[in-house]
């Protein structure tokens, strides 16, 4: 599997709060990369820097070097709505919009300059499919977004983000809020995409990143401590702290 | 004899009862109805004033006919011969309202929408309390603002305008409701969730497509509601109208000629000595009921569009 995302000597400050330390990391092309550890260990500022929503953070500065497909995100002649384009987003909460399911996936691709009627359909219609949502909601696609359950506006709110055409889709504790069946659902759903998608997630359950990732790396205190192919990580850790995170001795 | 045993079971039941707190249940039993009458006072005194309103008018109606008073094209109440047709003052008070809402909307949207998508949080918060104290400047200041600075300007860009004309008590009333209209829209769109303008940034929205194409949809029935409420203060603004205005009731659609709102008659007539039950009398109620139908109606369309058009978050 080829590098697509490679992080160097990343460091990012919220103001005076050293959240990312040294952060060196390679996260492979079409897979599913994993970030695991205890809360407040810096997962979900490591995924936002992935589509610079920390940008929008008051007072947030980074150093080193985080680049995409070579290109170092952070420089001058990058296009923070276009980068955002290429990664897409999914949220903890499910957040569609106050609008019509069709509305919702119908959106980004109208932000980006789609404006036929026909392509819009086609492209409602495979972003729901992918997400694999289709047959639940395709009789009332003018039905609002939030008449459906958290289940399905968590897939809803994954058919917007590939409805942009993303290569990569980052989701932070995207199932957390979600009840079993769900998530198992949402599982199932990320193993189907990893073909097609980077897929970088944070989650805060172990079973689930040993379930569904390729890699797993392993966060604490805003350090990478460890990263590895999940099998290798979950049966033979080379870090002692990677050890007694797994074996569930803190976090 | 049963009555009196249950009462006894009753007061056992009470004085063991562990969790008794006597003040509380006094104060419980009492606060209703407290707060009930008050709410029966403002009822009772809107009833009152709607009764009033209506039976000066329908006195005003047995000496005017309503066709002549809703379709008549001159008003003059107080100079003979006397005629009443409301037409010339709806018409001033429609002009001098929508040349208000013109003015006021789009500015009051325009840095409501700065104020709660661009504004660093330092500016917001320097801002909008200066807001809130400008929508409680007297109206009377923006009254001689109008004659003193806008009636000027006007003369100098168009010199057919009058020293009294509709347009610059217009742009006055409007700058008095920015204020309101930014203020309150501000509020409505800073209630949008933090979430739904993450999911619109994430998708690759720029600052400018978020606050249009997320916050104001979303914010949308709030910013109808203050647009509504400058919409009626604008209606009822009455002392700017009367300094910049004029009081020459004529039925024209020139922005630049001298005209007479409603609310600007209804105190030229209390100001001055008339009998009561006279007729100028009369007209001065008939008058306010036309205002308090028209506001009323404007209400009513207010509340069907912003249900029509709301966005649940
Ligand atoms: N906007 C912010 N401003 C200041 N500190 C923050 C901000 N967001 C997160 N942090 C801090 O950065 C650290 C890492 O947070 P986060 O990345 O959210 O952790 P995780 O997702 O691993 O639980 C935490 O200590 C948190 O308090
Ligand atoms: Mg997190």
């Amino acid at each position: 599997m080829s590098t697509l995302i490679e992080a160097k000597d990343l460091n990012l400050f919220y103001t005076d709060f050293h959240a990312l330390k040294n952060v060196n990391l390679t996260i492979p092309e079409k897979a599913v990369t994993a970030f695991i550890g205890p809360s407040g260990c810096g997962k979900s500022t490591l995924l936002r820097t992935l589509n610079r929503m920390n940008d929008m953070i008051a007072g947030t500065r980074i150093e080193g070097k985080l680049t995409i497909s070579g290109t170092d995100i952070y420089s001058q002649e990058v296009d923070v709505e276009t980068l955002r384009k290429k990664v897409g987003m999914v949220f903890q909460q499910p957040n569609p919009f106050p609008k019509s399911i069709y509305d919702n996936i119908a959106y980004g691709p109208r932000l980006h300059g789609i404006k036929s009627k026909q392509k819009l359909d086609e492209i409602v219609e495979t972003s729901l499919k992918s997400a694999a949502l289709w047959n639940e909601v395709k009789d009332h696609l003018k039905r609002s977004a939030l008449s459906i359950s958290g289940g399905q506006q968590q897939r809803l709110c994954i058919a917007r983000a590939l409805a942009v055409n993303p290569d990569i889709l980052l989701m932070d504790e995207a199932t957390s809020a979600l009840d079993p069946i769900s998530t198992l659902k949402i599982e199932e759903l990320v193993q189907d995409l990893r073909d097609k998608y980077t897929i970088v997630m944070v989650t805060h359950n172990m079973h689930q990143a040993a379930r569904v990732s390729n890699q797993t790396v392993f966060f604490l205190n805003g350090e990478v401590v460890e990263y590895d192919d999940t099998e290798k990580l979950f049966s033979n850790p080379e870090d002692q702290r990677t050890e007694d995170y797994i074996s569930g001795r803190f976090g | 004899m049963p009555n009196k045993q249950e009462t006894t079971i009753d007061k056992t039941n009470a004085s063991s009862n562990p969790f008794k707190n006597s003040r509380v249940s006094i104060l419980n039993k009492i606060m209703p109805i407290l707060l009930f009458l008050c709410a029966i006072v403002s009822v009772f005194t809107t009833i009152g004033i709607v009764i009033t309103l209506l039976s000066e008018t329908v006195n005003f109606f047995r000496e005017i006919p309503i066709f002549d008073f809703l379709f008549g094209t001159k008003w003059s109440a107080l100079i003979e011969p006397k005629q009443f047709g409301i037409l010339p003052l709806l018409a001033g008070t429609l002009m001098i309202t929508s040349i208000a809402i013109i003015v006021a909307l789009p500015i009051g949207l325009a840095s409501a929408i700065y104020l709660s998508e661009y504004a660093p949080d330092k500016v917001r918060r320097i801002v909008k309390p200066i807001l809130e104290v400008l929508a409680g400047v007297p109206t009377i200041v923006y009254g001689y603002f109008a004659i003193s600075i806008i009636t000027p300007i006007i003369q100098f860009i168009f010199p057919s305008a009058g020293v009294y004309n509709a347009l610059s008590a217009g742009i006055a009333v409007g700058i008095m409701i920015i204020p309101m209209i930014c203020s309150l829209s501000e509020d409505a769109m800073s209630a949008v969730p933090r979430s739904l303008r993450d999911g619109a940034y994430a998708l690759g929205a720029t600052r400018f497509e978020v606050a249009l194409k997320i916050v104001v949809p979303a914010a949308f029935s709030g910013i109808v509601s203050s647009a509504v409420l400058a919409f009626s203060r604008a209606l009822g603004e009455t002392m700017i109208v009367s300094l910049a205005a004029g009081s020459t009731p004529t039925l024209t659609f020139n922005p630049l000629d001298s005209i007479q709102t409603m609310t600007a008659y209804i105190v030229q007539v209390s100001l001055g000595d008339i009998a009561h039950g006279s007729i100028e009398y009369g007209s001065i109620f008939a008058v306010g009921m036309t205002l308090f139908v028209f506001t009323f109606l404007l209400n009513i369309l207010a509340q069907y569009i912003s249900r029509r058009f709301r966005e649940e978050y």
